[in-house]
Protein backbone atom coordinates (compact mmCIF):
# COMPACT_ATOMS: atom_id res chain seq x y z
CA UNK A 1 0.00 0.00 0.00
CA UNK A 2 1.24 3.35 -0.63
CA UNK A 3 1.99 5.73 2.60
CA UNK A 4 0.12 8.41 2.49
CA UNK A 5 1.03 9.24 5.90
CA UNK A 6 4.30 10.20 5.67
CA UNK A 7 4.61 13.38 6.98
CA UNK A 8 6.90 15.20 4.09
CA UNK A 9 4.83 14.24 1.34
CA UNK A 10 1.72 15.26 2.81
CA UNK A 11 2.77 18.96 4.21
CA UNK A 12 3.95 19.14 0.29
CA UNK A 13 0.57 17.72 -0.50
CA UNK A 14 -1.25 20.18 1.49
CA UNK A 15 0.72 23.20 0.37
CA UNK A 16 -0.41 22.54 -3.09
CA UNK A 17 -4.02 21.95 -1.78
CA UNK A 18 -4.18 18.59 -2.69
CA UNK A 19 -5.88 15.08 -1.25
CA UNK A 20 -3.79 13.73 1.47
CA UNK A 21 -5.96 11.40 3.62
CA UNK A 22 -5.64 7.76 3.88
CA UNK A 23 -8.44 6.22 1.80
CA UNK A 24 -10.56 3.57 3.86
CA UNK A 25 -13.19 1.45 3.42
CA UNK A 26 -15.52 1.34 0.01
CA UNK A 27 -12.76 3.81 -1.09
CA UNK A 28 -9.81 1.46 -0.21
CA UNK A 29 -6.99 0.92 -3.10
CA UNK A 30 -5.03 -1.94 -3.66
CA UNK A 31 -1.44 -0.78 -5.59
CA UNK A 32 0.98 -2.91 -7.54
CA UNK A 33 3.15 -5.09 -4.92
CA UNK A 34 7.17 -4.87 -6.80
CA UNK A 35 7.53 -8.52 -5.28
CA UNK A 36 5.53 -9.68 -7.37
CA UNK A 37 6.77 -8.32 -10.73
CA UNK A 38 7.60 -11.46 -12.32
CA UNK A 39 4.20 -13.22 -12.00
CA UNK A 40 2.70 -9.84 -12.94
CA UNK A 41 1.67 -9.71 -17.17
CA UNK A 42 -0.17 -6.60 -18.89
CA UNK A 43 -1.95 -7.84 -21.80
CA UNK A 44 -1.59 -6.36 -24.99
CA UNK A 45 1.66 -4.96 -24.14
CA UNK A 46 4.96 -5.83 -26.34
CA UNK A 47 8.78 -5.08 -25.94
CA UNK A 48 9.62 -2.45 -28.43
CA UNK A 49 13.14 -0.92 -29.23
CA UNK A 50 13.42 2.96 -29.87
CA UNK A 51 15.89 2.97 -31.90
CA UNK A 52 13.86 0.23 -34.69
CA UNK A 53 11.89 3.14 -36.41
CA UNK A 54 9.26 2.98 -39.32
CA UNK A 55 6.82 4.80 -41.03
CA UNK A 56 2.76 3.99 -41.78
CA UNK A 57 1.41 6.13 -43.98
CA UNK A 58 -2.24 6.17 -42.79
CA UNK A 59 -3.99 7.99 -45.94
CA UNK A 60 -5.87 5.51 -47.05
CA UNK A 61 -7.05 3.30 -43.91
CA UNK A 62 -9.43 3.68 -41.93
CA UNK A 63 -8.59 3.80 -37.92
CA UNK A 64 -9.69 0.46 -36.66
CA UNK A 65 -6.72 -0.59 -39.57
CA UNK A 66 -4.01 1.95 -38.64
CA UNK A 67 -4.56 0.97 -34.82
CA UNK A 68 -3.61 -2.76 -35.81
CA UNK A 69 -0.96 -1.75 -38.19
CA UNK A 70 0.76 -0.03 -35.11
CA UNK A 71 -0.07 -2.70 -32.60
CA UNK A 72 1.39 -5.10 -35.61
CA UNK A 73 4.46 -3.26 -35.79
CA UNK A 74 5.05 -2.69 -32.13
CA UNK A 75 4.64 -6.58 -31.73
CA UNK A 76 7.63 -6.68 -34.81
CA UNK A 77 9.52 -4.38 -32.37
CA UNK A 78 9.13 -1.46 -33.44
CA UNK A 79 10.06 1.52 -30.96
CA UNK A 80 9.61 4.35 -32.91
CA UNK A 81 6.71 4.76 -35.23
CA UNK A 82 5.90 7.94 -37.20
CA UNK A 83 2.24 8.12 -38.60
CA UNK A 84 2.18 10.16 -42.34
CA UNK A 85 -1.49 11.17 -43.27
CA UNK A 86 -3.29 11.08 -40.06
CA UNK A 87 -5.65 13.86 -41.83
CA UNK A 88 -8.05 14.24 -38.93
CA UNK A 89 -9.36 10.65 -38.58
CA UNK A 90 -10.58 9.22 -35.04
CA UNK A 91 -9.41 7.79 -32.30
CA UNK A 92 -5.68 6.93 -33.50
CA UNK A 93 -3.35 5.28 -31.72
CA UNK A 94 -5.46 4.52 -28.74
CA UNK A 95 -4.79 1.74 -26.33
CA UNK A 96 -1.24 1.21 -26.30
CA UNK A 97 -0.08 0.00 -23.29
CA UNK A 98 3.36 0.43 -23.69
CA UNK A 99 6.73 2.18 -24.01
CA UNK A 100 7.05 3.70 -27.78
CA UNK A 101 7.70 6.65 -28.96
CA UNK A 102 4.80 7.38 -31.58
CA UNK A 103 4.83 10.38 -33.72
CA UNK A 104 2.42 11.70 -36.01
CA UNK A 105 3.00 14.12 -38.86
CA UNK A 106 -0.38 16.10 -39.27
CA UNK A 107 -3.47 16.50 -36.72
CA UNK A 108 -5.94 14.19 -35.27
CA UNK A 109 -9.89 13.72 -34.91
CA UNK A 110 -11.99 12.85 -31.78
CA UNK A 111 -10.39 10.48 -29.42
CA UNK A 112 -6.55 10.23 -30.17
CA UNK A 113 -4.46 8.37 -28.65
CA UNK A 114 -7.26 7.43 -25.52
CA UNK A 115 -6.78 4.80 -23.47
CA UNK A 116 -2.81 5.02 -23.56
CA UNK A 117 -0.57 3.40 -20.97
CA UNK A 118 3.22 4.33 -21.37
CA UNK A 119 3.74 5.88 -25.14
CA UNK A 120 5.48 9.38 -25.44
CA UNK A 121 3.70 10.78 -28.18
CA UNK A 122 3.84 13.58 -30.47
CA UNK A 123 1.72 15.13 -32.50
CA UNK A 124 2.44 17.49 -35.30
CA UNK A 125 -0.77 19.39 -35.77
CA UNK A 126 -4.06 19.54 -34.48
CA UNK A 127 -6.24 17.16 -32.29
CA UNK A 128 -10.17 17.33 -31.82
CA UNK A 129 -12.69 16.26 -28.88
CA UNK A 130 -11.35 14.00 -26.04
CA UNK A 131 -7.58 13.71 -26.52
CA UNK A 132 -6.03 11.21 -24.79
CA UNK A 133 -9.34 10.36 -22.65
CA UNK A 134 -8.21 8.13 -19.87
CA UNK A 135 -4.55 8.12 -20.37
CA UNK A 136 -2.69 6.23 -17.61
CA UNK A 137 1.10 7.27 -17.86
CA UNK A 138 3.12 8.17 -20.92
CA UNK A 139 3.38 12.07 -22.52
CA UNK A 140 1.64 13.60 -25.42
CA UNK A 141 2.77 16.64 -26.58
CA UNK A 142 0.37 18.76 -29.15
CA UNK A 143 1.66 21.41 -31.10
CA UNK A 144 -0.91 23.14 -32.40
CA UNK A 145 -4.71 23.54 -31.37
CA UNK A 146 -6.36 20.83 -29.58
CA UNK A 147 -10.66 20.39 -29.00
CA UNK A 148 -12.91 20.20 -25.88
CA UNK A 149 -12.22 18.19 -23.26
CA UNK A 150 -8.79 17.82 -23.80
CA UNK A 151 -7.49 15.00 -21.21
CA UNK A 152 -11.28 14.33 -20.33
CA UNK A 153 -10.59 11.75 -16.92
CA UNK A 154 -6.55 11.06 -17.30
CA UNK A 155 -5.23 9.11 -14.36
CA UNK A 156 -1.20 10.18 -14.56
CA UNK A 157 0.77 11.34 -17.52
CA UNK A 158 1.70 14.25 -19.21
CA UNK A 159 -0.33 15.84 -21.58
CA UNK A 160 1.04 19.06 -23.26
CA UNK A 161 -0.89 21.31 -25.52
CA UNK A 162 1.18 24.04 -27.06
CA UNK A 163 -1.59 26.13 -28.35
CA UNK A 164 -4.40 26.40 -27.22
CA UNK A 165 -7.58 24.15 -26.10
CA UNK A 166 -11.32 24.12 -25.91
CA UNK A 167 -13.75 23.54 -23.15
CA UNK A 168 -13.82 21.03 -20.06
CA UNK A 169 -9.98 20.72 -20.61
CA UNK A 170 -9.50 17.90 -17.78
CA UNK A 171 -13.00 17.02 -17.07
CA UNK A 172 -13.09 14.37 -14.47
CA UNK A 173 -9.32 14.32 -14.29
CA UNK A 174 -8.13 12.07 -11.73
CA UNK A 175 -4.50 12.40 -11.88
CA UNK A 176 -1.48 13.25 -13.92
CA UNK A 177 -0.77 17.03 -15.39
CA UNK A 178 -2.17 18.91 -18.16
CA UNK A 179 -0.35 21.97 -19.28
CA UNK A 180 -1.39 24.95 -21.63
CA UNK A 181 0.83 27.01 -23.55
CA UNK A 182 -1.99 29.17 -24.44
CA UNK A 183 -6.01 29.75 -23.42
CA UNK A 184 -8.38 27.09 -22.34
CA UNK A 185 -12.70 27.86 -22.81
CA UNK A 186 -15.29 27.55 -20.27
CA UNK A 187 -15.78 24.80 -17.87
CA UNK A 188 -11.55 24.00 -17.79
CA UNK A 189 -11.40 21.31 -14.57
CA UNK A 190 -15.19 20.51 -14.22
CA UNK A 191 -15.27 17.37 -11.70
CA UNK A 192 -12.05 17.13 -11.57
CA UNK A 193 -10.65 14.94 -8.57
CA UNK A 194 -6.47 14.71 -8.75
CA UNK A 195 -3.97 15.84 -10.64
CA UNK A 196 -2.98 19.59 -11.91
CA UNK A 197 -3.92 21.61 -14.81
CA UNK A 198 -1.51 24.24 -16.38
CA UNK A 199 -3.05 27.34 -18.41
CA UNK A 200 -0.48 29.75 -19.17
CA UNK A 201 -3.15 32.13 -21.25
CA UNK A 202 -6.87 32.92 -20.41
CA UNK A 203 -9.25 30.79 -19.13
CA UNK A 204 -13.41 30.97 -20.12
CA UNK A 205 -16.50 30.87 -17.74
CA UNK A 206 -17.00 28.24 -14.62
CA UNK A 207 -13.45 27.39 -14.23
CA UNK A 208 -13.32 24.35 -11.99
CA UNK A 209 -16.90 23.69 -11.57
CA UNK A 210 -18.02 21.53 -8.87
CA UNK A 211 -13.54 20.06 -8.74
CA UNK A 212 -13.53 17.66 -6.01
CA UNK A 213 -9.74 18.11 -5.53
CA UNK A 214 -6.57 18.81 -7.42
CA UNK A 215 -5.09 22.15 -8.54
CA UNK A 216 -5.12 24.49 -11.64
CA UNK A 217 -3.11 27.16 -12.19
CA UNK A 218 -4.23 30.08 -14.69
CA UNK A 219 -1.41 32.40 -15.60
CA UNK A 220 -4.10 35.32 -17.92
CA UNK A 221 -7.55 36.14 -17.29
CA UNK A 222 -10.24 33.96 -15.77
CA UNK A 223 -13.64 34.16 -17.04
CA UNK A 224 -15.18 33.04 -13.66
CA UNK A 225 -15.16 30.47 -11.11
CA UNK A 226 -17.48 27.88 -11.23
CA UNK A 227 -19.16 26.25 -8.14
CA UNK A 228 -16.94 25.66 -5.22
CA UNK A 229 -13.72 26.82 -7.13
CA UNK A 230 -11.67 29.29 -5.04
CA UNK A 231 -8.03 30.91 -4.95
CA UNK A 232 -5.53 29.32 -2.88
CA UNK A 233 -1.96 31.28 -2.62
CA UNK A 234 0.47 30.05 -4.25
CA UNK A 235 3.24 28.39 -2.26
CA UNK A 236 7.30 27.79 -3.03
CA UNK A 237 6.00 24.10 -3.60
CA UNK A 238 3.78 25.18 -6.44
CA UNK A 239 6.64 27.47 -8.00
CA UNK A 240 9.23 24.31 -7.92
CA UNK A 241 6.41 22.56 -9.26
CA UNK A 242 5.71 24.68 -11.81
CA UNK A 243 8.79 25.36 -13.11
CA UNK A 244 9.64 21.55 -12.81
CA UNK A 245 6.52 20.99 -15.31
CA UNK A 246 7.13 23.72 -18.04
CA UNK A 247 10.63 22.79 -18.54
CA UNK A 248 9.68 19.33 -19.08
CA UNK A 249 6.73 20.78 -21.39
CA UNK A 250 9.28 23.07 -23.32
CA UNK A 251 7.01 26.28 -22.84
CA UNK A 252 6.40 29.08 -20.31
CA UNK A 253 10.35 30.48 -20.47
CA UNK A 254 8.92 33.94 -19.76
CA UNK A 255 6.08 33.07 -17.43
CA UNK A 256 6.15 34.94 -13.96
CA UNK A 257 4.71 31.87 -12.05
CA UNK A 258 4.52 34.07 -8.87
CA UNK A 259 1.76 35.96 -10.65
CA UNK A 260 -0.43 32.73 -11.45
CA UNK A 261 -3.41 32.66 -10.03
CA UNK A 262 -4.10 29.25 -8.16
CA UNK A 263 -7.45 27.50 -7.83
CA UNK A 264 -8.55 24.55 -5.74
CA UNK A 265 -11.64 22.76 -4.30
CA UNK A 266 -13.51 25.09 -1.47
CA UNK A 267 -14.67 21.52 -0.47
CA UNK A 268 -18.33 22.89 0.92
CA UNK A 269 -20.36 21.22 -1.82
CA UNK A 270 -23.03 18.30 -1.32
CA UNK A 271 -20.69 15.58 -1.90
CA UNK A 272 -18.59 16.28 0.84
CA UNK A 273 -21.43 14.93 2.96
CA UNK A 274 -21.04 11.68 1.84
CA UNK A 275 -18.02 11.03 2.25
CA UNK A 276 -16.80 8.35 4.84
CA UNK A 277 -15.77 9.69 8.38
CA UNK A 278 -11.98 9.79 8.11
CA UNK A 279 -12.36 11.79 4.36
CA UNK A 280 -14.96 13.95 6.01
CA UNK A 281 -12.01 15.23 8.50
CA UNK A 282 -10.05 16.44 5.68
CA UNK A 283 -13.08 18.13 3.56
CA UNK A 284 -14.06 19.96 6.26
CA UNK B 1 -26.00 14.25 -32.96
CA UNK B 2 -26.09 15.91 -36.03
CA UNK B 3 -23.17 17.29 -38.44
CA UNK B 4 -22.84 20.85 -39.62
CA UNK B 5 -20.55 21.93 -42.75
CA UNK B 6 -19.73 25.59 -44.04
CA UNK B 7 -17.36 27.46 -45.90
CA UNK B 8 -16.99 30.84 -47.85
CA UNK B 9 -14.58 31.81 -51.02
CA UNK B 10 -13.71 35.29 -50.42
CA UNK B 11 -13.08 37.23 -53.62
CA UNK B 12 -14.26 33.99 -55.92
CA UNK B 13 -16.34 31.44 -57.37
CA UNK B 14 -15.65 27.81 -56.78
CA UNK B 15 -17.68 24.63 -57.00
CA UNK B 16 -19.54 24.71 -53.58
CA UNK B 17 -21.66 22.29 -54.61
CA UNK B 18 -19.03 19.65 -54.74
CA UNK B 19 -16.87 20.57 -52.18
CA UNK B 20 -20.05 20.86 -49.50
CA UNK B 21 -21.26 17.55 -50.45
CA UNK B 22 -17.46 16.12 -50.03
CA UNK B 23 -18.02 17.85 -46.50
CA UNK B 24 -21.23 16.78 -45.49
CA UNK B 25 -20.05 13.16 -46.64
CA UNK B 26 -17.22 12.98 -44.47
CA UNK B 27 -19.76 13.89 -41.40
CA UNK B 28 -22.61 11.14 -42.12
CA UNK B 29 -22.03 9.11 -39.21
CA UNK B 30 -23.24 11.81 -37.48
CA UNK B 31 -26.46 12.31 -39.37
CA UNK B 32 -27.53 9.59 -41.72
CA UNK B 33 -31.73 10.54 -41.84
CA UNK B 34 -31.60 13.71 -44.15
CA UNK B 35 -29.17 15.96 -45.73
CA UNK B 36 -29.36 19.56 -46.17
CA UNK B 37 -27.57 22.24 -48.83
CA UNK B 38 -28.23 25.94 -48.70
CA UNK B 39 -25.63 26.59 -51.41
CA UNK B 40 -25.56 30.55 -52.64
CA UNK B 41 -24.80 30.09 -56.33
CA UNK B 42 -23.88 32.86 -59.08
CA UNK B 43 -27.33 33.46 -60.55
CA UNK B 44 -28.04 36.61 -62.44
CA UNK B 45 -29.73 37.82 -59.67
CA UNK B 46 -32.66 39.44 -61.71
CA UNK B 47 -35.22 36.84 -60.72
CA UNK B 48 -36.51 35.17 -57.45
CA UNK B 49 -35.18 31.05 -56.94
CA UNK B 50 -38.37 29.91 -55.07
CA UNK B 51 -37.72 25.93 -54.11
CA UNK B 52 -40.77 24.58 -52.66
CA UNK B 53 -42.19 21.38 -52.31
CA UNK B 54 -45.51 19.80 -52.63
CA UNK B 55 -45.67 16.42 -50.67
CA UNK B 56 -43.01 14.83 -48.73
CA UNK B 57 -40.20 11.91 -49.15
CA UNK B 58 -42.14 8.96 -48.30
CA UNK B 59 -38.96 6.71 -49.30
CA UNK B 60 -37.49 4.22 -46.89
CA UNK B 61 -37.14 5.43 -42.98
CA UNK B 62 -39.24 8.51 -43.85
CA UNK B 63 -41.99 9.09 -40.83
CA UNK B 64 -44.53 10.93 -43.43
CA UNK B 65 -48.05 9.51 -44.64
CA UNK B 66 -47.83 8.23 -47.76
CA UNK B 67 -49.86 9.83 -50.39
CA UNK B 68 -50.66 9.40 -54.01
CA UNK B 69 -48.47 11.02 -56.45
CA UNK B 70 -51.39 12.45 -58.30
CA UNK B 71 -52.18 14.91 -54.98
CA UNK B 72 -49.01 16.39 -55.96
CA UNK B 73 -49.45 17.53 -59.29
CA UNK B 74 -53.37 18.94 -58.09
CA UNK B 75 -51.27 21.39 -55.66
CA UNK B 76 -48.66 22.18 -57.99
CA UNK B 77 -51.34 23.52 -59.99
CA UNK B 78 -52.90 25.54 -57.25
CA UNK B 79 -49.24 27.46 -56.73
CA UNK B 80 -49.46 28.06 -59.93
CA UNK B 81 -52.50 29.48 -59.97
CA UNK B 82 -51.74 31.29 -57.10
CA UNK B 83 -48.43 33.01 -58.27
CA UNK B 84 -50.18 34.72 -61.16
CA UNK B 85 -53.05 36.06 -58.79
CA UNK B 86 -50.14 37.43 -56.93
CA UNK B 87 -48.76 39.02 -59.77
CA UNK B 88 -45.83 36.70 -60.22
CA UNK B 89 -44.23 35.44 -63.56
CA UNK B 90 -42.84 32.17 -63.89
CA UNK B 91 -39.85 32.52 -65.70
CA UNK B 92 -38.66 29.03 -65.34
CA UNK B 93 -39.73 25.87 -63.53
CA UNK B 94 -38.21 22.71 -62.89
CA UNK B 95 -39.33 19.76 -61.66
CA UNK B 96 -36.79 18.01 -59.34
CA UNK B 97 -38.74 15.26 -58.35
CA UNK B 98 -42.29 13.80 -57.49
CA UNK B 99 -42.55 16.37 -54.74
CA UNK B 100 -40.57 19.01 -55.21
CA UNK B 101 -39.93 22.23 -57.66
CA UNK B 102 -37.59 25.00 -58.74
CA UNK B 103 -39.10 27.92 -59.94
CA UNK B 104 -37.76 31.16 -61.46
CA UNK B 105 -40.13 34.09 -61.00
CA UNK B 106 -40.15 37.55 -61.18
CA UNK B 107 -42.20 39.23 -58.15
CA UNK B 108 -41.64 42.60 -56.50
CA UNK B 109 -44.10 42.85 -53.88
CA UNK B 110 -44.16 41.79 -50.04
CA UNK B 111 -42.24 38.57 -49.44
CA UNK B 112 -44.44 37.42 -46.16
CA UNK B 113 -47.66 38.27 -47.83
CA UNK B 114 -46.42 35.86 -50.33
CA UNK B 115 -45.20 33.43 -49.15
CA UNK B 116 -48.38 33.38 -46.76
CA UNK B 117 -50.42 32.99 -49.73
CA UNK B 118 -48.31 30.00 -51.13
CA UNK B 119 -48.36 28.15 -48.12
CA UNK B 120 -52.22 28.00 -47.54
CA UNK B 121 -52.19 25.58 -50.55
CA UNK B 122 -52.14 22.10 -48.23
CA UNK B 123 -48.98 20.55 -47.60
CA UNK B 124 -47.50 23.44 -50.01
CA UNK B 125 -44.04 24.45 -47.92
CA UNK B 126 -41.63 26.90 -49.54
CA UNK B 127 -37.46 25.59 -48.75
CA UNK B 128 -36.86 29.17 -49.87
CA UNK B 129 -36.57 32.18 -51.71
CA UNK B 130 -33.66 34.38 -52.75
CA UNK B 131 -31.87 35.39 -55.80
CA UNK B 132 -28.70 33.13 -55.17
CA UNK B 133 -30.03 30.73 -52.57
CA UNK B 134 -30.48 27.39 -53.94
CA UNK B 135 -32.12 25.73 -50.35
CA UNK B 136 -32.19 21.62 -51.03
CA UNK B 137 -33.20 18.68 -48.50
CA UNK B 138 -34.22 15.41 -49.14
CA UNK B 139 -33.63 12.42 -47.01
CA UNK B 140 -30.47 10.26 -47.53
CA UNK B 141 -26.63 10.88 -47.48
CA UNK B 142 -24.97 13.68 -48.78
CA UNK B 143 -24.05 11.86 -51.95
CA UNK B 144 -27.87 10.46 -52.31
CA UNK B 145 -29.13 14.24 -52.09
CA UNK B 146 -26.49 16.03 -54.57
CA UNK B 147 -27.28 13.37 -57.13
CA UNK B 148 -30.98 13.38 -57.26
CA UNK B 149 -30.58 17.63 -57.17
CA UNK B 150 -27.74 17.61 -59.60
CA UNK B 151 -25.64 19.62 -56.96
CA UNK B 152 -22.05 18.71 -57.39
CA UNK B 153 -21.72 21.02 -60.59
CA UNK B 154 -23.23 24.47 -58.87
CA UNK B 155 -20.72 26.64 -59.20
CA UNK B 156 -21.03 29.76 -56.18
CA UNK B 157 -19.51 31.23 -53.20
CA UNK B 158 -20.30 30.25 -50.29
CA UNK B 159 -23.19 27.84 -48.58
CA UNK B 160 -23.88 25.71 -45.59
CA UNK B 161 -25.04 21.87 -45.22
CA UNK B 162 -26.59 19.44 -42.37
CA UNK B 163 -26.59 15.68 -42.21
CA UNK B 164 -29.39 15.06 -39.64
CA UNK B 165 -30.23 12.60 -36.84
CA UNK B 166 -33.50 13.15 -36.12
CA UNK B 167 -34.01 13.48 -32.46
CA UNK B 168 -36.76 15.57 -31.57
CA UNK B 169 -38.94 15.57 -34.94
CA UNK B 170 -39.83 13.09 -37.34
CA UNK B 171 -37.59 11.71 -40.41
CA UNK B 172 -38.86 13.99 -43.10
CA UNK B 173 -37.81 17.10 -45.14
CA UNK B 174 -40.15 19.84 -43.45
CA UNK B 175 -37.76 18.46 -40.47
CA UNK B 176 -34.32 18.36 -41.95
CA UNK B 177 -32.30 21.37 -42.44
CA UNK B 178 -31.76 23.83 -43.86
CA UNK B 179 -34.03 26.15 -42.55
CA UNK B 180 -34.77 29.21 -44.67
CA UNK B 181 -34.74 32.26 -42.48
CA UNK B 182 -38.73 33.34 -43.66
CA UNK B 183 -39.93 35.46 -45.17
CA UNK B 184 -36.02 37.08 -45.70
CA UNK B 185 -34.69 36.39 -48.94
CA UNK B 186 -31.53 34.46 -49.06
CA UNK B 187 -31.16 34.09 -45.50
CA UNK B 188 -30.71 29.81 -44.63
CA UNK B 189 -29.74 28.39 -41.11
CA UNK B 190 -28.35 24.93 -40.31
CA UNK B 191 -27.94 23.71 -36.27
CA UNK B 192 -26.20 20.82 -34.03
CA UNK B 193 -27.54 20.96 -30.56
CA UNK B 194 -31.15 21.16 -28.72
CA UNK B 195 -32.91 24.07 -27.64
CA UNK B 196 -34.95 23.87 -24.30
CA UNK B 197 -37.56 26.76 -24.64
CA UNK B 198 -38.24 25.90 -28.02
CA UNK B 199 -42.27 26.46 -27.27
CA UNK B 200 -42.09 29.55 -24.87
CA UNK B 201 -39.71 30.49 -27.83
CA UNK B 202 -42.31 29.64 -30.71
CA UNK B 203 -45.67 30.61 -28.67
CA UNK B 204 -43.90 34.55 -28.14
CA UNK B 205 -42.90 34.56 -31.89
CA UNK B 206 -45.87 33.58 -33.59
CA UNK B 207 -47.53 35.81 -31.04
CA UNK B 208 -45.29 38.51 -33.39
CA UNK B 209 -46.36 37.04 -36.58
CA UNK B 210 -43.62 34.76 -37.31
CA UNK B 211 -44.27 31.40 -39.14
CA UNK B 212 -43.30 27.72 -38.62
CA UNK B 213 -43.14 25.08 -40.52
CA UNK B 214 -42.15 22.20 -38.48
CA UNK B 215 -41.92 21.47 -34.89
CA UNK B 216 -38.16 20.60 -35.26
CA UNK B 217 -36.59 22.94 -32.29
CA UNK B 218 -33.86 23.78 -35.19
CA UNK B 219 -36.26 26.26 -36.98
CA UNK B 220 -36.46 28.60 -34.02
CA UNK B 221 -33.16 29.93 -34.49
CA UNK B 222 -33.91 31.02 -37.84
CA UNK B 223 -36.93 32.18 -37.08
CA UNK B 224 -35.68 34.17 -34.21
CA UNK B 225 -32.83 35.56 -36.15
CA UNK B 226 -35.49 36.93 -38.40
CA UNK B 227 -37.48 38.39 -36.70
CA UNK B 228 -34.83 40.24 -34.72
CA UNK B 229 -33.60 41.35 -38.44
CA UNK B 230 -37.10 42.10 -39.24
CA UNK B 231 -36.74 44.64 -35.77
CA UNK B 232 -34.00 46.40 -37.47
CA UNK B 233 -30.67 44.30 -36.10
CA UNK B 234 -28.32 43.45 -38.23
CA UNK B 235 -27.28 39.67 -38.85
CA UNK B 236 -24.62 39.86 -36.27
CA UNK B 237 -26.57 41.13 -33.32
CA UNK B 238 -29.17 39.03 -34.01
CA UNK B 239 -26.67 36.45 -33.73
CA UNK B 240 -25.36 37.73 -30.25
CA UNK B 241 -29.07 37.84 -29.21
CA UNK B 242 -29.73 34.32 -29.56
CA UNK B 243 -27.05 33.45 -26.99
CA UNK B 244 -28.88 34.87 -24.14
CA UNK B 245 -32.39 34.16 -25.99
CA UNK B 246 -31.92 30.61 -27.04
CA UNK B 247 -31.65 27.88 -23.75
CA UNK B 248 -29.87 24.68 -24.88
CA UNK B 249 -27.00 23.18 -26.46
CA UNK B 250 -26.27 24.79 -30.05
CA UNK B 251 -23.42 25.36 -32.94
CA UNK B 252 -24.90 26.73 -35.30
CA UNK B 253 -24.58 28.75 -38.90
CA UNK B 254 -26.03 31.19 -40.64
CA UNK B 255 -25.69 32.34 -44.41
CA UNK B 256 -27.16 35.16 -46.08
CA UNK B 257 -26.77 36.13 -49.94
CA UNK B 258 -22.80 37.70 -48.81
CA UNK B 259 -22.36 36.10 -45.89
CA UNK B 260 -21.64 33.55 -43.57
CA UNK B 261 -21.77 33.17 -39.72
CA UNK B 262 -21.41 30.93 -36.48
CA UNK B 263 -22.31 31.08 -33.35
CA UNK B 264 -21.52 28.81 -30.26
CA UNK B 265 -23.53 28.26 -26.90
CA UNK B 266 -22.13 29.27 -23.62
CA UNK B 267 -21.49 25.95 -22.82
CA UNK B 268 -19.11 25.30 -25.70
CA UNK B 269 -21.42 21.86 -25.70
CA UNK B 270 -21.24 21.27 -29.33
CA UNK B 271 -18.48 20.79 -31.68
CA UNK B 272 -16.84 23.37 -34.17
CA UNK B 273 -13.90 22.91 -36.51
CA UNK B 274 -13.12 26.22 -37.68
CA UNK B 275 -10.12 26.55 -40.95
CA UNK B 276 -9.67 30.35 -41.89
CA UNK B 277 -7.01 31.78 -44.53
CA UNK B 278 -7.32 35.18 -46.45
CA UNK B 279 -9.44 33.73 -49.78
CA UNK B 280 -11.63 30.25 -47.63
CA UNK B 281 -13.33 29.75 -44.26
CA UNK B 282 -14.57 26.73 -44.05
CA UNK B 283 -15.97 24.82 -40.85
CA UNK B 284 -17.58 21.48 -39.60
CA UNK B 285 -18.53 19.44 -36.65
CA UNK B 286 -15.69 17.59 -37.28
CA UNK B 287 -11.92 18.59 -38.80
CA UNK B 288 -12.49 15.33 -41.19
CA UNK B 289 -15.63 17.60 -43.25
CA UNK B 290 -12.75 20.14 -43.83
CA UNK B 291 -10.07 17.65 -44.92
CA UNK B 292 -11.99 16.04 -47.39
CA UNK B 293 -11.73 19.82 -49.14
CA UNK B 294 -8.09 20.58 -48.11
CA UNK B 295 -6.34 17.05 -47.11
CA UNK B 296 -2.83 19.22 -46.75
CA UNK B 297 -1.41 20.03 -43.60
CA UNK B 298 -3.41 23.64 -41.88
CA UNK B 299 -4.16 24.81 -38.84
CA UNK B 300 -7.73 24.59 -37.49
CA UNK B 301 -8.80 25.47 -34.19
CA UNK B 302 -12.27 25.41 -31.70
CA UNK B 303 -14.06 28.36 -31.47
CA UNK B 304 -14.40 29.09 -27.68
CA UNK B 305 -17.73 29.29 -25.59
CA UNK B 306 -20.43 31.92 -26.62
CA UNK B 307 -18.39 33.06 -29.74
CA UNK B 308 -20.29 34.28 -32.94
CA UNK B 309 -18.01 34.95 -36.03
CA UNK B 310 -19.33 36.78 -39.46
CA UNK B 311 -17.28 36.97 -42.82
CA UNK B 312 -18.01 38.71 -45.82
CA UNK B 313 -17.42 37.06 -49.63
Amino acid sequence: MANLKTSSKKTKAQSMGMHTEVLTGKTQQKFFNPDEAENFFYWGTHKVDFNKRTELDVKDMDCKEANNKIDELMSEGYGTIVIKNPQGKHSLGVGILNKLNLIFEGSLGYFGVGSIDGPIVTVNGRVGWSCAENMMAGKVVIEKNAGSCFGAAIRGGDLICKGSVGARTGIDQKGGSIVVAGDAGAFTGFMMQRGRIVILGDVGINLGDSMYDGTIYVGGKIGSFGSDAVEAPMTKNDIEWLTRKLKVAEIGNNVNLSKMTKVVAGKKLWNYDALEPTERKGAI
Amino acid sequence: MCGIAGLIHRGKSSNVGEELQNMLQALKHRGPDSTGYALYANNDGQNFIMRFKVGENVGEGSTSVNEDESVYDERKKLVDKKLSDLGATIMKEEKLTPYSYRYEIKYGKDLMWFSKAIESIESVEILSIGKSLELIKDLGDAITVSERYGLNKVQGTHGIGHARMATESGVDIKSAHPFWGYPFADVSVVHNGQLTNYWNNRRALENKGMRFMSECDSELIAVFLAEKMRDGATLEEGMKQSLTGLDGVFTYFVATKDSLGMAKDTMAAKPLVLYESDDLVAMGSEEIAIRSILPQEIDTYDPFDGEVKVWQI
